[in-house]
This record gives C-alpha cells, sequence and structure tokens, in this order.
C-alpha cells in the first residue's frame, strides 16, 4: 500500500484572523486560527496550510504569534505561507514551530534562496508555491505569475517546476489562476503535466467545488495531495465525508 | 520526569517540545557541551542533514553511549533515528553506531521526499507500537531510510516503493523513521509508550 493521498484545507489569515465566507455561521469561531485548526484536525485533515493574505509588516508579528499558538496545540503537520519575501521571515516562521514555509514571489526573484533553505532546514520544508495560468507564450501552455497572481513572469511553468525540483524544493504547492475561485474543478492539464515532470509531490489548488473535483485532482491529474478552502469552510462537505468519499472510490487516504 | 533533547542547531524542536508538554514530560535543549546525567531520556530530534547532526553527535558521543549503557532510554526520531547508526549516503560523517547498518536513499523509481501519511505495521513485541495495530497512519517526512544489518531490531515496517524499517527497538535504545509529534493520536499514543517505557 502506498502513502496517503492528503486533503489539506486551506485557512486564509488575514491580520490574525482567520476569514471565511459570509455564509459561514459560527463568525466568532471562524476568526480564531487556532480553533479552527483543531477543529479540521480534529475531523481528520492531513495538514494545514496557513495563507497569510496580509503581508503587511505590523501584521507579520501577528502571523509568528499565530504560527507559535498553532504549535502548541496541532499535532498535524502545518505550512505558512503568503507574502513571505525574506529569509528572515522563514526562518522566524519555521523557528517558532511551522513544518513548512511556502515561497513563491521570492523564489522567482532569487532562485539561490531555494537551496539555501533546503540545505539549511531540509528540503521536506521548503514548498514551492507556483501560481500558474494558461498562456499562448509559454511551450507548456502556462505561465507562472508572481505577486499573488498579479505579474506575468515570462516564465514557463513546467520549465520552473524541474529548475526547483533541482534547486532543492521538497514539494510544489500548484495553483491554477485561471481556476481558482471557479469552483469549476482543478485544472486537471496544468497538475498532471507539471507531476509528470517531476519527481516531488505535487499539491493540486484552486477551483475545488466537490469532492468529485478532488478525487479527478488525485487521480487523473496524478496530485498527491489537495488543497481546497470554501468546500470545507463554507461547511458544504465535510472531511470526513470527503475522504469516506475518496475511500470508497478506491484511493488510499488515512481514516480516523 | 525531565527529558534531554539534542540541540543539532538547524533542527526545529518546537513541535516536539510541545508535544512532550502536552504528555506533561518537561524537556530541556541540551547541547554537546551539556552533562547529559541528570535527565530520564534523551531524545535525538529529527529535522536536518545527517552530515550536520553527525558532527554533533560525534562530539558527545561517549556521553551519550555512557547513558545508554547505564539504560537511560534513548529515542531518536527521523533523522535522529538515521544517526543510531554508522553512516548515510546523504553526506559524509559517522552516527553514533549503536546500531549496525547504513542509512540508504529511497530509489529512483518513487518520489522524494518521502512526505505525507503512511502506515506502520507492528511486528512482534514492540513497545513504541503496542496497541497500535488498527491505528497505524504516521506522518513521514524523509528521503533516506536506515537499513539495519540485524534484523531482529526492527519492530515496525512501512512499504514506499521498498519495505523499509520505520521503527527500530533494541532497547533501552528506540527510534521511528517517521515523526509521532505529527501524527495526530497514533502518535501521541506512541510517544506515551515511550513515557511508560521511561518509567517503568
Amino acid at each position: 500500500m502506498p502513502k496517503a493521498k492528503r486533503i489539506i484545507p486551506c485557512l486564509d489569515v488575514d491580520a490574525g484572523k482567520v476569514m471565511k465566507g459570509k455564509s459561514f455561521v459560527d463568525l466568532k469561531v471562524a476568526g480564531e486560527p487556532v480553533k479552527m485548526a483543531l477543529k479540521y484536525s480534529e475531523e481528520g485533515a492531513d495538514e494545514l496550510v496557513f495563507l497569510d493574505i496580509t503581508a503587511t509588516i505590523e501584521y507579520r508579528k501577528t502571523l509568528v504569534e499565530i504560527v507559535r499558538q498553532v504549535a502548541e496545540v496541532l499535532d498535524i503537520p502545518f505550512t505558512v505561507g503568503g507574502g513571505i519575501r525574506s529569509v528572515e521571515d522563514t526562518y522566524e516562521i519555521l523557528r517558532n514551530g511551522a513544518d513548512k514555509v511556502s515561497i513563491n514571489t521570492m523564489a522567482v526573484e532569487e532562485p539561490a534562496i531555494i537551496t539555501r533553505l533546503s540545505k539549511r532546514y531540509g528540503s521536506q520544508c521548503v514548498v514551492i508555491a507556483i501560481d500558474a495560468k494558461r498562456s499562448s507564450i509559454a511551450p507548456s501552455g502556462f505561465e507562472v505569475y508572481t505577486h499573488a497572481a498579479r505579474k506575468p513572469t515570462g516564465i514557463d511553468a513546467v520549465n520552473w517546476a524541474k529548475q526547483v525540483e533541482k534547486l532543492g524544493a521538497g514539494e510544489i504547492l500548484l495553483t491554477s489562476i485561471d481556476r481558482d475561485g471557479s469552483k469549476q474543478g482543478y485544472d486537471l492539464e496544468l497538475t498532471s503535466k507539471i507531476a509528470e515532470n517531476i519527481n516531488i509531490p505535487v499539491i493540486a489548488s484552486g477551483g475545488c467545488g466537490t469532492p468529485e473535483h478532488l478525487y479527478e485532482a488525485l487521480t487523473l491529474g496524478e496530485a498527491d495531495a489537495v488543497l481546497a478552502a470554501s468546500i470545507f469552510h463554507y461547511n458544504e462537505f465535510s472531511i470526513p465525508y470527503v475522504k469516506k468519499y475518496l475511500y470508497e472510490k478506491g484511493l488510499n487516504v488515512r481514516l480516523l | 520526569m525531565k527529558f534531554a533533547l539534542l540541540d543539532y542547531h538547524a533542527s526545529n524542536m518546537f513541535s516536539l517540545i510541545a508535544a512532550f508538554k502536552r504528555l506533561d514530560v518537561e524537556t530541556k535543549i541540551v547541547t554537546k557541551e551539556d552533562n547529559f546525567n541528570e535527565y530520564s531520556a534523551i531524545i535525538l530530534p529529527g529535522v536536518g542533514n545527517f552530515s550536520s547532526a553527525s558532527d554533533i553527535t560525534s562530539d558527545c558521543k561517549e556521553k551519550i553511549l555512557a547513558c545508554v549503557d547505564k539504560g537511560v532510554p534513548l529515542l531518536g526520531i527521523c533523522l535522529g533515528l538515521q544517526v543510531l547508526f554508522e553512516s548515510s549516503s546523504e553526506g559524509d560523517g559517522k552516527g553514533l553506531e549503536i546500531f549496525e547498518g547504513d542509512v540508504i536513499k529511497f530509489p529512483p523509481h518513487v518520489k522524494v521526499p518521502h512526505i505525507g501519511w503512511n502506515q506502520v505495521f507492528p511486528l512482534m513485541n514492540s513497545v513504541l507500537l503496542k496497541g497500535l495495530e488498527n491505528k497505524n497512519w504516521v506522518y513521514f517526512a524523509h528521503s533516506y531510510y536506515p537499513k539495519p544489518r540485524d534484523e531482529s531490531i526492527i519492530k515496525g515496517i512501512t512499504e514506499y516503493g521498498i519495505k523499509f524499517a520505520s521503527v527500530i527497538e533494541r532497547e533501552p535504545v528506540f527510534g521511528t523513521q517517521f515523526h509521532p509529534e505529527k501524527s495526530s493520536a497514533t502518535g501521541k499514543s506512541i510517544l506515551k509508550n515511550f513515557i511508560e517505557y521511561v518509567k517503568r
């Protein structure tokens, strides 16, 4: 039996609060990252990703404090990403208990940072986030974007994925900009193209609306893990429900 | 009861300290210069690279071995398990040589690092895996695994492309290739089993 496919809820943190959709009922609980993290962990999430969507200097301290509080109580792995622009930031986050940091723009601007980080802390804690968009100029058909998906780089997504693997990345968090927020399903062509060209795990992100989308990404998309936000946040589908669904479809998932 | 956690500088020990704290065990980070005698157990934590860990453990090898000879329980986690062996293909440097055998990389046909949840299948009379036959999902993050010469010390097996030793035991020395501190309820039970052993 191979290792399990991972289900990873993503929590957007803004100014120290987890941001949730307006239809989420219990706003008080939703506001507290630590409680949210524990809730997902108890329901069987395999990992968590915290994405800092403020990324302003005064809230950096808040983020580190949240990382520390989460690490004190959470006994599953978690990744912190979003707006990390210096090596010092990554050290600070890892020292305070995060298992992995996810970097994007900084890696594109200075790829040598990937090697520095993986030499120091091990490749298992270096997640490279790739935001990709369909494009006619890229040979693979997908171009890398940085600066929260606003800035095209002209870099081919498949080539970049291969390069970050060589530089020492441990995993790739791959987001389809075209599908993000659409709930139309993951971009399976993007995910499988990247997965087939590298030998490190790929986490698919962007576009999940149903448990079937998760199944597609983990099979046709060849992803090792799936990241989803809204289907869990809006309580549309619970983690135990989707895990049972995937298990019954024959996938190897960790059941509690 | 207080456990010593050996510091390799680069490694992140926050989660491990927190995990023991949740189980009411106090820990202290010790460096190679410190005295190890006053602790009920020694923990070799799990993040970093074999050569840099080996630099540290080599410098305090005699001290660690003296504790083990006296029966002080030792738990190596991930890289901390690997340094209990002789050498690693990850890099230069010698391990503590408590166990015979080397640490080698996964074959090229599987994705490395082996990151994520996998199952550990307990063998007979495992101290750490006691009572966990049906709750065996644990969290891994590694590219190398130990290949003990004496197979009788293997107490747990995991399959990832090949079958490898994920739990090693020869009292009072224990090791897990996975991270119990990141393995939810199952990991908690494994740490509890270790604590029970220390209290015995």
